[in-house]
């Protein structure tokens, strides 16, 4: 599968991709976001994206909108226009699903985060209602266990990356592990990059371990 | 030439040291902040930059500078264009001579910000022009022109992108040629000192020079019209690359008016894109600026064509654009049907997500203190703008009203006045106190009005993203200077009864709210502990599941982002407690405590 990411390169790809990245303040999506845009610029790609910034941040959802094509005017997605949704925690996914087209791919960790308004009421925030919503509602869904992450890389801090190993691996982005793997070298300061690069790995490893690379119909 | 990733607000930084740039002053803002960090990130050598204390000192200091002939940047979101109209309004007549461009940020949404006002309006108001950029890669070509017409005219001029502009990244090809600019130096002269007569004989040469800068306009380069048809669609700014985007899309085909500079009115321009047409849809953001102006160049040439947009209510007076909004209402003006919006999912109940105060954050002590301290008793807590006024969520419920920058402490001492028996608090951060904040404490010394001032000094201009102040002894030079020590000012000023604490001695802090509540006249505490973003964490909290008995107090009482059920007991999540220990202050039970851990 990873070869044949190779072969259809971005270049290759008449239509533009949109890709959501989301998740709650701190997670390190703007950091997936850029690593996204710079493997598409490293392939010779125009991109736009755009990111929360302000006052959101503090543990409100974020979101990032990234947009890899030549022809693109608008730094958002407009609803049913994504290609992919990129989700770190459950509800953030579910929240962004009226962006996601018809035949679109959500990503998403398992790993629910529990608001203080949660904490505070007694609605009992539960990530597992959300991935069973995903699972009836999405045609092509990969859900990555963030305990086997944070068990097998040492950190919750690269759940980003292992997120997109795991996009890479499946080739929603147009772009291979490789191409991840330059930007993350480009991107990230020196002393994080071997636990990224690790995550990356156990991302992609995880995605064609569940997947199976001769079952063509159980890839998402 | 190379192609690089850039924000709306770096090209901005990056345009303006393009076109020689060498003095830029301002004050953090969203969605402004990062255009003068990004300057002081890449000066090369030969720009000074600062924070200003305030918007309306960030634009003197400017102008000062460009009095001198040279080429300034002053940076600024919306609502500090209102504090630095002062100077603005009077600039306006003096004019400049070096280039002097004025960076306002709008905010439509609103997504950050008090207010959707429409910094255009300034720009018609002061009778300067505006440029809109629609792209982060047209501001950074655009910021050039901005201080070449600056320079030909003698005036400032505003530059205003608004957050999808300011916030969004495209690829743009970055020119590491910087133009090279020698300020030719003060030259003393009459014309720099504002006297009536001045002022008149000034205000005629505005008004004449209007009509010439709309005809300059008129042919300037991101002005256009394009298309053909008897409909008509003008916009401008980032409802430009919206309708683009809207239009390919639904591969619709009219005349396309793109305003680039919505002040003065590129006049010609736009009678040529009315020519022909019967009917015209205007799509812009906030206020119907190039609305209005259409309505009266069609009231003035006598032009039968309908003008639709916000007064028609085909466009939405509040709030920002979408592609999807712009999309709908290009349908409807053209008549083409698009495909209906896939049937709107019926989404589960989803956690909602408001921003709360961070784990560790010492704002939350010390409205926890104040709340202790004053539990039983008639008080009412105005709050400020910055971080704190998070304080307003529950369970602390600690900010009961916030207008602007520094209003806190003069809201505080009205509210005294119709209700004496009140304890009136101010709650004002430490960037906010040096902004706004210390004319409104002279104000209560002066006229002797009881108010308890609360100073949440955490050493950084926290909201915006943590840039230093004149309380930090740090510079945007990277100086160390003086720190301003806030205790110390407020002695100088009059207040007489002055505590400065750290918020996490729960105990004492409590009775030093007390003793100030007590206090007749104006009294202050500064509550001083640093911010999460500037300070080492501490050994992490954990709880000990044996002693938690479930009852809930720390979550019910402090709603800390860290601190989460687990079961029917609580738990502290590691990865975002900073072992404030203000959890451990509370419990009954004591059954939280810290540990030493190394933090993941």
């Amino acid at each position: 599968m990873l070869i044949e990411n190779k072969k259809s390169g971005i270049h290759m790809r008449e239509k533009m991709i949109n890709c959501i990245v989301t998740g709650v303040g701190g997670q390190g999506t703007v950091l997936a976001s850029k690593l996204i845009a710079s493997s598409a610029m490293n392939k010779g790609m125009k991109v736009r994206t755009s990111e929360t910034i302000g006052m959101s941040q503090r543990g409100g959802g974020v979101v990032s909108h990234v947009r890899i094509g030549d022809e693109i005017h608008s730094p958002l997605i407009n609803i049913n226009s994504a290609d992919v949704i990129i989700g770190f925690e459950p509800a953030e996914a579910v929240r962004f699903l009226p962006y996601l087209k018809e035949e679109g791919t959500v990503i998403v960790a398992n790993y629910p985060i529990k608001p203080v308004t949660d904490s505070l009421s007694d609605t009992n925030y539960n990530g597992a209602d959300m991935i069973r919503y995903l699972k009836d509602n999405v045609a092509h869904l990969f859900v990555l266990d963030a305990e086997t992450v944070f068990a097998e890389c040492g950190s919750v801090k690269v759940l980003n990356t292992a997120l997109l190993g795991v996009a890479a691996a499946s080739g929603v982005l147009g772009f291979s592990l490789e191409d991840m793997e330059e930007a993350i070298y480009e991107k990230v300061s020196e002393k994080f990059i071997d636990m990224n690069i690790k995550a990356l790995h156990f991302g992609a490893e995880t995605f064609l371990k569940q997947n199976g690379d001769n079952d063509e119909s159980n890839s998402i | 030439m190379k192609m690089e990733l850039l924000m709306g607000n770096q090209a901005i930084a990056m345009g303006a040291i393009r076109a020689g740039v060498g003095v830029v002053t301002g004050y953090p803002g969203t969605p402004s902040t990062e255009i003068l960090e990004t300057i002081a990130k890449k000066n090369p050598g030969n720009i000074y930059v600062e924070w200003s204390v305030n918007e309306k000192s960030a634009l003197e200091v400017a102008a000062g500078a460009a009095y001198a002939g040279q080429r300034t940047m002053v940076t600024m979101k919306q609502v500090g264009m209102n504090v630095a109209s002062d100077p603005l309004m009077s600039l306006a007549y003096i004019g400049v001579k070096g280039g002097m461009v004025i960076v306002v940020a709008d905010d439509p949404g609103p997504i950050s910000s008090q207010t959707e006002q429409d910094s255009r309006h300034f720009g018609i108001f002061a009778k300067l022009p505006v440029f809109d950029p629609s792209s982060p890669e047209e501001a950074y070509l655009m910021i050039g022109d901005a201080f070449e017409y600056s320079e030909k005219y003698n005036t400032p001029v505003l530059f205003r992108p608004t957050t999808r502009v300011c916030h969004a990244y495209a690829t743009i090809e970055v020119d590491e040629n910087c133009y090279e600019f020698k300020p030719e130096g003060f030259v003393k002269d009459s014309k720099w000192v504002i006297f009536p007569r001045l002022s008149y004989s000034n205000h005629i040469k505005i008004e004449e020079r209007q009509p010439i800068l709309s005809k300059d306009f008129s042919s300037y380069i991101y002005n256009s019209v394009i298309g053909t048809g008897k409909k008509g669609i003008a916009t401008g700014g980032i409802s430009y690359a919206y309708t683009r985007e809207a239009l390919s899309n639904m591969k619709g085909e009219c005349k396309l008016f793109k305003v680039a500079t919505p002040h003065p009115f590129p006049e010609e321009l736009a009678l040529e894109f009315l020519e022909g047409l019967e009917e015209v849809l205007v799509i812009e953001e906030l206020d119907p600026v190039i609305e209005k102006e259409l309505i009266y160049l069609c009231g003035k040439y006598n032009l039968n064509i309908k003008i639709m947009g916000k007064h028609t209510k085909h466009i939405q007076n509040a709030g920002e654009n979408t592609v999807e909004s712009v999309t709908q209402a290009i349908s409807k003006f053209l008549k083409i049907t698009v495909p209906k919006a896939k049937k709107a999912i019926d989404l589960p109940i989803l956690p909602v997500r408001p921003p709360v105060l961070c784990a560790g954050c010492p704002h939350r002590a010390s409205f926890y203190a104040v709340k202790k301290a004053m539990q039983g008793k008639k008080s009412v807590f105005s709050g400020d703008i910055g971080c704190y006024t998070l304080g307003n969520a529950k369970p602390l419920e600690m900010v009961d009203t916030c207008l602007c920058m520094g209003a806190g402490i003069t809201i505080a001492q009205g509210l005294h006045r119709v209700e004496p028996d009140t304890i009136n608090f101010a709650f004002v951060g430490d960037s906010t106190f040096f902004h706004t904040g210390i004319p409104g404490v002279i104000n209560a010394v002066y006229n002797e009005t009881d108010i308890v001032l609360i100073v949440l000094d955490n050493s950084t201009t926290a909201m915006t993203g943590n840039q230093p102040h004149p309380g930090t002894g740090r510079t945007m030079m990277g100086n160390v200077t003086e720190k301003i020590v806030i205790s110390e000012v407020l002695k100088a000023i009059g207040v007489k009864h002055v505590v400065t604490i750290n918020p996490f001695d729960l105990e004492n802090a409590v009775i030093e709210v007390k003793a100030a509540a007590e206090f007749k006249g104006i009294s202050a505490i500064v509550f001083k502990a640093p911010c999460i973003a500037v300070a080492p964490p501490s050994p992490l909290s954990f709880v000990d599941k044996e002693k938690c008995t479930g009852c809930k107090k720390c979550i019910r009482e402090l709603g800390c982002p860290a601190i989460v059920k687990d079961g029917d007991k609580v738990k502290i999540d590691q990865a975002l407690c900073y072992g404030c220990t203000l959890c451990k202050n509370i419990c009954p039970f004591h059954a939280i405590g810290g540990i030493d851990v190394d933090r993941k």
